[in-house]
């Protein structure tokens, strides 16, 4: 009897040393994914690894109920847009506390251009047609974002990105055109 | 078998997808621009992934700054109603000294006016004493007149 509880002992410790590594795998593989659209979502670096770390706490407290349904991208998207979602309704309710953000300013954000342009002149022209998209991505709602960036950044299909919002395909599409409108828009310079 | 139509009709799909989104985008111009955007953020994210060390040595810096200001603001808080409490101890002890001097300069002013009115009476007494002869003194005269003769 002694035998078999101890045999269960070491059985548990096993799993729970497999899950553990298991679990240390896919936070190697997605967090920069996962960050890198918390940054695109937020522009503060600061933020970004705040909500990424929470999200692979979020994730390893409830790694045992994951039962790969989805796959572990989607599942830790959602959690991600979900600490997102949470983070600015909570900063509409301090409305009391300091409103200002850490988030870079757009021009900022777009002197991050990997030198691939041949003259000076095309990297300026470049430069500053990222700007114009970073500027259409701020003045997007926050769902019109959030499709954006998981299709044009992160380069979801429409079926994952329905998945991971929790949205119909239908939706899905609607919101992405009304954001491509929105950015054409600011690339044809407001006609 | 399977895998591969299925494989097929995903392949089918994104082709679909792009087609559309192309005919969206109407002009390479959007494309190239959405296209400079995701490199540029994805470049962005991983120099911020980089400098991971950097970030939390600064948000470790901010960390003590905010516990350091806090420690102040206690501290100033602390100060300020300490300030306050023994302000009000000091006010009060001043009062009850004044009114322990009070009391005491009006039993003074008691007690020297008690004095006064003896003083007075004592005076009166010895005026009185003086002014008025001794009911003695014509018997004490014959008596004196006597003893000569």
């Amino acid at each position: 009897m002694a035998a078999g509880t101890m045999l269960d002992t070491v059985s548990m410790a096993a799993a729970d040393e497999h899950a553990a590594q298991e679990f240390s795998t896919v936070v190697e593989a997605h967090r920069p994914q996962i960050f890198r659209f918390l940054l695109a979502s937020t522009r503060d670096p600061d933020l970004a690894e705040t909500l990424t770390q929470d999200c692979f706490l979020k994730a390893h407290r409830n790694w045992a109920s994951f039962r790969g349904e989805s796959s572990a991208m989607t599942w830790l998207m959602r959690i991600a847009i979900n600490l997102q979602k949470d983070h600015w309704r909570n900063r509409r309710m301090q409305f009391w506390r300091q409103t200002r953000t850490n988030a870079v300013d757009v021009d900022e954000a777009s002197d991050w251009l990997p030198s691939g342009e041949s003259s000076a002149e095309q990297r300026l022209l470049a430069k500053e047609r990222v700007a114009q998209v970073w500027r259409a991505v701020k003045g997007l709602s926050e769902r019109q974002r959030t499709v954006f960036l998981l299709r044009h950044v992160e380069e979801l299909e429409l079926g994952e990105i329905a998945r991971v919002t929790g949205l119909s395909e239908g939706t899905v599409k609607a919101h992405l055109s009304r954001a491509l409108a929105r950015v054409r828009t600011e690339l044809g310079g407001k006609r | 078998m399977n895998f591969e139509r299925e494989h097929e009709e995903t392949r089918e799909q994104r082709a679909m997808e792009r087609t559309q989104e192309r005919v969206e985008f109407q002009d390479a111009a959007i494309e190239s621009a959405i296209e400079n955007f995701r490199r540029s953020v994805r470049a962005w994210s991983e120099a911020e992934l980089s400098h991971a060390r950097a970030v939390q040595t600064a948000i470790r810096h901010r960390s003590w700054r905010l516990a350091m200001g806090w420690a102040l603001g206690c501290a100033l808080v602390m100060g300020g109603a300490s300030g306050v409490l023994l302000e009000r101890r000091h006010q009060a002890e001043q009062a009850r000294i004044k009114t322990l001097q009070d009391a005491e300069h009006r039993r003074q002013v008691a007690a020297q006016r008690v004095k006064d009115a003896d003083e007075e009476l004592a005076k009166v007494n010895s005026d009185v004493a003086r002014d008025v002869p001794s009911a003695m003194e014509p018997l004490a005269q014959l008596m004196g007149e006597d003893e000569s003769q």
